[in-house]
């Protein structure tokens, strides 16, 4: 399949250069590390917020963090996307025979992007046995669940994110709330933030929806199906996204270059 | 002195041109401290008492790291300066009579500054008005903000002069990516950024209060929202100061040692 010889082609290419390699997965791996570290020295203080222990938030930090790292490895070309539009490179892509989506993904898959992923997969191994959860087959497959479609969740937000390079050239900053912000305010439930913040991020951004109605079910405070299974409700978040990408690209006038 | 400003005027004025790029910036960093004080109120909310600073202080300091980011942040390097250096152009640089510490140092302050003018005010404006308990307050007194005014400037220089070694470092190692992203990732976190210094672990803080991290963010956040004062405050200035020399002094100790070896291709 092609798409298996992008990804193998940058690869190799990524690691042509392994200490440049290596120092980048090192440093992705220290932010996220240092966020983590202030996590835990807010926990020192007092041992919970809004009914949430150490290690119950810790379960909340590795899910985001897993999501986050695969869908920025994967979807990197999108986030790289306002540069192939202000560069008029997006031309040369709009007249090869394959579709403009797969071009761009597969212009940049990072692998060095993975230093979270590493991170992710630590807290987990700690976090699992250590937040109490009585596991059974349902809560691994809703863990599993969380991780997937929180991933999917994330790479459609790096679409919407793309679909704005359309529309506007500079000021795209502001979409870092959502991914970066996703990222880094996803450490806590999200019930944390207060009841509009909830609202908001389960009916317009479905952050929530992977990250803290899942999380009740684990820590057997909800016992709902609906609570099991709403991971599976952000995926229509692909939906809107899709469009407004398709959309961007309707009218996309080409910058010249 | 006139031709540092000169280049410091330039700078600061070619800065101030992205405006739209700006609003985006505004945009951002208002959410980032909205949620970022959403969380701490969460934590506050059980146990006011657990936390080393009190919440108004919290706030203050939250708003005030956000409206300045471009002053303080660790991870904003020119990337220009590190292009001169490895592509070799910084031959021509020698060429002109004019320090390249110091002509750097100026650029980099400048547009950090230009940065900050931009993005500052809308923010802090916002800061003001919004409702209970995330408004930010006014200093307990007008000492306080005179010290606080002169806090800012120097941690300017800290940063800056700290961002300089980074620059120089580029000369020995030619790849800035490995020290960068490491130099700038703990500095930011020993300086405050990810929580403020007065929450970490008492066994690490006492060192870490010292450090010249410490005389960053750090110091101008804390005296604004009245968490160090008086005396202290004054030891707090000293502290920069005497951290502004010394990283300044390395600096150019450091970029000479490293002019000596440097050696221009032709071409």
């Amino acid at each position: 399949m092609l798409y298996l010889k992008f990804v193998s082609i940058h690869l190799k290419s990524q690691m042509q250069y392994k200490t440049s390699f290596f120092l980048t997965i090192l440093g992705q791996f220290l932010a996220s590390f240092t966020a983590l570290l202030g996590v835990w020295f807010m926990f020192e203080r007092f041992p919970e917020v809004e009914g949430f222990t150490f290690p119950e938030v810790l379960l909340c930090v590795a899910t985001v963090l897993l999501a986050f790292s695969l869908a920025e490895c994967f979807g990197r070309g999108l986030d790289q996307f306002p540069q192939l539009i202000s560069n008029g490179m997006f031309d040369r892509i709009l007249v090869r025979p394959r579709s403009a989506v797969f071009q761009v993904l597969t212009a940049r898959i990072d692998f060095s992007r993975l230093g979270r992923f590493v991170q992710a997969v630590l807290v987990f191994a700690y976090a699992i046995p250590a937040s109490g959860v009585q596991w059974s087959w349902d809560k691994i497959l809703t863990l599993i669940l969380m991780v997937v479609c929180g991933s999917i969740v994330f790479f459609c937000l790096f679409m919407v994110y793309a679909g704005f390079a359309f529309f506007f050239v500079e000021g795209l900053e502001f979409m870092n709330i959502f991914t970066d912000g996703g990222r880094e305010f996803g450490r806590y439930p999200f019930a944390v933030y207060g009841e509009k913040v909830l609202k908001f991020l389960t009916y317009v951004i479905p952050l929530a929806l992977f990250q803290y109605y899942p999380l009740l079910y684990l820590l057997d405070r909800e016992q709902g199906l609906l609570f099991m299974l709403s991971p599976l409700g952000g995926l229509l978040f692909a939906v809107p996204a899709y469009l407004f990408w398709h959309l961007g690209l309707r009218r996309y006038v080409s910058t010249g270059s | 002195m006139k031709k540092y400003q000169a280049l410091f005027t330039i700078r600061f004025s070619s800065g101030l041109q992205y405006r739209a790029a700006a609003l985006g910036g505004i945009a951002t960093q208002f959410a980032w401290g909205f949620m970022e004080l959403l969380a701490f109120l969460a934590f506050y909310k059980a146990n006011p008492g657990a936390y080393p600073m009190e919440f108004s202080q919290t706030v203050s300091y939250i708003w005030l790291q956000q409206a300045f980011l471009a002053l303080f942040m660790t991870w904003f390097y020119e990337q220009d300066i590190f292009e001169t250096i490895t592509s070799g152009a910084v031959a021509y640089e020698l060429v002109r009579p004019i320090d390249l510490y110091n002509r750097w140092f100026c650029h980099s302050a400048a547009n950090r500054l230009a940065r900050a003018v931009l993005r500052c005010f809308p923010i802090l404006l916002v800061a003001f008005i919004v409702p209970e308990p995330l408004r930010m307050s006014l200093p307990p007194d007008l000492g306080q903000f005179g010290l606080f005014m002169i806090s800012v400037p120097l941690s300017l220089g800290v940063v800056v002069a700290f961002t300089m070694l980074v620059y120089i470092s580029v000369f020995f190692t030619l790849s800035p990516i490995g020290v960068r992203i490491v130099a700038a990732l703990l500095a930011d976190f020993l300086a405050g950024g990810i929580v403020p210094l007065p929450f970490f672990p008492d066994v690490v803080r006492g060192v870490v209060e010292i450090l010249p991290f410490a005389a960053m963010q750090n110091m101008p956040l804390r005296i604004y929202s009245g968490h160090i004062s008086g005396a202290a405050a004054v030891r707090g200035l000293f502290l920069q100061a005497f951290w502004f020399v010394i990283l300044v002094v390395l600096g150019k100790l450091w970029m000479k040692l490293a002019l000596r070896r440097a050696v221009v291709q032709g071409g």
